[in-house]
């Protein structure tokens, strides 16, 4: 009896297995870009899942349950940081119950750590709405960025599963081969870009306008985080119907609404940039994403 | 004859130069055109080796700064200012204005100061953390400090266990552990109030283990010191969650919990929640749905249970509307309740609310209006589903 229990255990434990054989790692990223990244450097040996869809504003996101199982099985949770997640995913990592990829262990990584972030800041009166006191999270619209975050994560990756150090790293090298080269053709694709002046919803946009030499000039949002005002489209109306902008940008998530009405009011043309991986039919992956981007703000200046 | 030589040549040359420069001229201009295909290569190269530096040039400058940053910071945490020495502070300030036109009604009319929460949470080190939620509120004129939940959590028990002890909000049902800040309307349900005297806060150890599955399965039980004198730890609980997604748009949680109070009354409570968000966008548009059916027994057996639904159609603004309704053993008189609710949220951290209900008490029908606010200050720590 005790022998038969045994083995109908064993059958349950080997149906169980093949569940998990296929990827050596469980990565739970909170946006596109990470997990498309993490799907790149690690090839077959790891499954990479994502808590947000480029439709969705990472900033607001509810602690689904859904989520907090995902969280629940990762061996590594890699997010934008700069308190981009910090509405949702404190919750997730509170309920997991999942020891290995609680911050501090090698399990967590927060993208924005290891990168330069713009627009930190020591004033956090929230009256001047969302303010991100460790700068700018939406890192990812530099490549550079992401060159430099790749290091980091095939690190991780490396230490996580030390058994597949060198598949790790091989994968790592072909992809920063490729993405270098990817970023000087984009470099060469945008040089018509430098100096021009945009005007975004949010300021999501400051890495790539950093990257391309581009201006910002103005945004939608009169206080970051709230939603454009009829007074602050009002003053942008009178401030650019002479000029002094090229293109109004804004992400997929982020209402069209506000963008059109200046456009039809100063012949700006306005357009929707993917933000990540999958944000426009054309962005993919991370290679077509900058592609979309670089092509439909070259389409944006062409079009005036 | 040095000089006749070299006239001679000079003679040679001129004779046939015309000849050699019609001749080669096709051979300089395809040797022109090599040289500055050549140079033109060059440069294209040149051009692109110089890019190649700079690209590499920058990664290494971002890595550099990347290297820099994570020796600073060996394991860079959350990195938000909850993870300095400093515990995060939140203080939420509530309060409302309340009327009603029932006859001889003993609740207070007018301003009410509601509890102002002092909310108080880090990391006490890479396997604890603690919490302190304490409620400052005035009764009959006087200040009183009340200590909500106080509580201490391991954070890093194997397995999917998870561990909490000290004095908390009870993990059952679903409005249980929700503070009140996060409550869709001005008061609790009718079953809440009167079965767990709004929300059941006891001291003692709580144990939770989640499944590692893709659906949420968590299980969870307490022992608690319960409400008697008697040698204590005398109150015990079981609790059950499961739920998912349907779609993108879609997810859902549902869970069952039974609690024993001194070992002579218990409470059983079945929920179920329905969230509904276009693709996932909590922010601009969504909808929820949420129920509970809670049963108290002692020596006799009383139910009651709630549904309410809120809908907010855009950004800032939510309609809501609840009924709830108690099935009393001896009473035959069972209180209802039809609430309407409507609220405004300038930003995450502040919301105003009106709220209007029809009251049943069984005999005598009453309406009541609510005015009422809800301001946070501070770290505010991530809700819940």
């Amino acid at each position: 009896m005790y022998k038969r229990l045994q083995r109908t255990l064993l059958i349950a434990l080997l149906a169980a297995l093949p569940a998990t054989a296929n990827a050596e790692l469980n990565v739970f990223a909170c946006e596109p870009e990470w997990a498309a990244l993490a799907g790149e450097l690690g090839g077959g040996l790891v499954e990479a899942y994502s808590a947000t869809t480029a439709l969705q504003d990472p900033h607001y996101i509810q602690a689904r349950p859904s989520l907090i199982a995902k969280v629940r099985q990762a061996d590594l949770v890699i997010c934008s940081g700069a308190q981009l997640e910090i509405g949702w995913l404190p919750a997730l990592l509170q309920k997991a119950n999942n020891r290995n990829v609680m911050p501090g262990t090698p399990g967590y990584m927060e993208a924005s750590s290891y990168v330069l972030r713009l627009n930190a800041t020591t004033d956090l009166d929230r009256a001047k709405g969302d303010i991100h006191p460790q700068g700018n999270p939406h890192i990812q619209t530099n490549p550079h960025n992401i060159a430099v975050v790749a290091r980091i994560l095939s690190d991780r990756l490396q230490e996580l599963d030390q058994v597949n150090s060198r598949y790790y790293d091989d994968y790592f090298e072909k992809f920063i081969t490729a993405w270098n080269e990817a970023i000087i053709e984009w470099e060469e694709r945008a040089v018509d870009l430098v100096g021009r002046r945009a005007i975004a919803h949010h300021r999501s946009w400051v890495y790539l306008f950093d990257w391309l030499g581009i201006e910002e000039v103005a945004n939608l949002e009169a206080i970051p985080g709230l939603p454009p005002t009829a007074a602050h489209l009002g003053k942008l109306t009178s401030e650019f119907s002479a000029g002094g902008a090229d293109v109004i940008v804004r992400a997929p998530y982020q209402h069209a609404k506000p963008s059109e009405w200046l456009s039809e009011r100063t012949g700006i043309t306005a357009i929707v940039l993917p933000l990540t991986v999958g944000g426009t039919e054309e962005a993919t992956d991370l290679y077509s994403l900058f592609d979309d981007i670089v092509a439909r703000l070259n389409g944006a200046i062409n079009d005036d | 004859m040095r000089t006749v030589i070299l006239s001679s040549t000079v003679l040679v040359l001129a004779f046939f130069t015309p000849a050699i420069s019609q001749a080669q001229d096709d051979d300089i201009d395809a040797l022109r055109a090599a040289v500055a295909e050549m140079r033109a290569d060059y440069d294209s190269r040149i051009a692109e080796l110089e890019r190649r530096l700079a690209v590499a040039e920058q990664n290494a400058a971002q890595a550099s700064f990347s290297v820099q940053q994570s020796t600073i910071a060996a394991a860079p945490s959350t990195g938000a200012p909850s993870s300095a020495s400093n515990p995060a502070i939140g203080v939420v300030f509530q309060g409302q204005a309340r009327q009603t036109d029932a006859s001889g009604s003993d609740e207070e009319e007018g301003y009410l100061l509601g509890e102002t929460e002092v909310i108080m949470q880090a990391n006490v080190d890479d396997k604890f953390r603690a919490w302190l939620t304490a409620a400052i509120a005035l009764e009959d004129g006087e200040s009183v400090i009340e200590i909500e939940e106080s509580w201490v959590e391991a954070t890093a028990l194997p397995a999917g266990f998870g561990a909490r002890f000290g004095r908390f909000a009870s993990g059952i049902g679903y409005l249980n552990d929700k503070h009140s800040h996060q409550w869709d309307f001005a008061d609790q349900p009718l079953p809440y109030q009167a079965f767990l005297d709004g929300r059941y806060f006891d001291g003692g150890l709580q144990m939770r283990w989640l499944a590692p599955t893709d659906l949420y399965m968590e299980l969870g039980g307490e022992v608690l010191q319960g409400e008697g004198g008697g040698s204590g730890l005398e109150s015990h609980s079981l609790f059950a969650n499961v739920g998912g997604d349907v779609g993108i748009n879609n997810s859902w949680l549902a869970g069952g919990s039974y609690l024993e109070i001194d070992d002579s009354t218990s409470v059983s409570v079945a929920h179920f929640l329905w969230k509904w968000a276009p693709q996932g966008n909590w922010r601009q548009k969504n909808f929820v749905f949420q129920t509970e059916y809670l049963e108290r027994r002692d020596a006799v057996t009383d139910k009651g249970w709630y549904a309410q639904a809120v809908f907010q159609p855009f950004q800032r603004w939510r309609f809501g509307v609840r009924a709830d309704e108690l099935d009393l053993d001896v009473d035959s008189n069972d209180p209802s309740r039809w609430t309407l609710m409507m609220d405004w949220s300038n930003s995450e951290f502040s919301r105003f609310r009106l709220q209007v209900a029809r009251d049943d008490d069984g005999t005598d029908t009453s309406n009541e209006w609510a005015l009422q606010y809800i301001h946070s200050i501070g770290a505010h720590g991530a809700h819940d589903f």
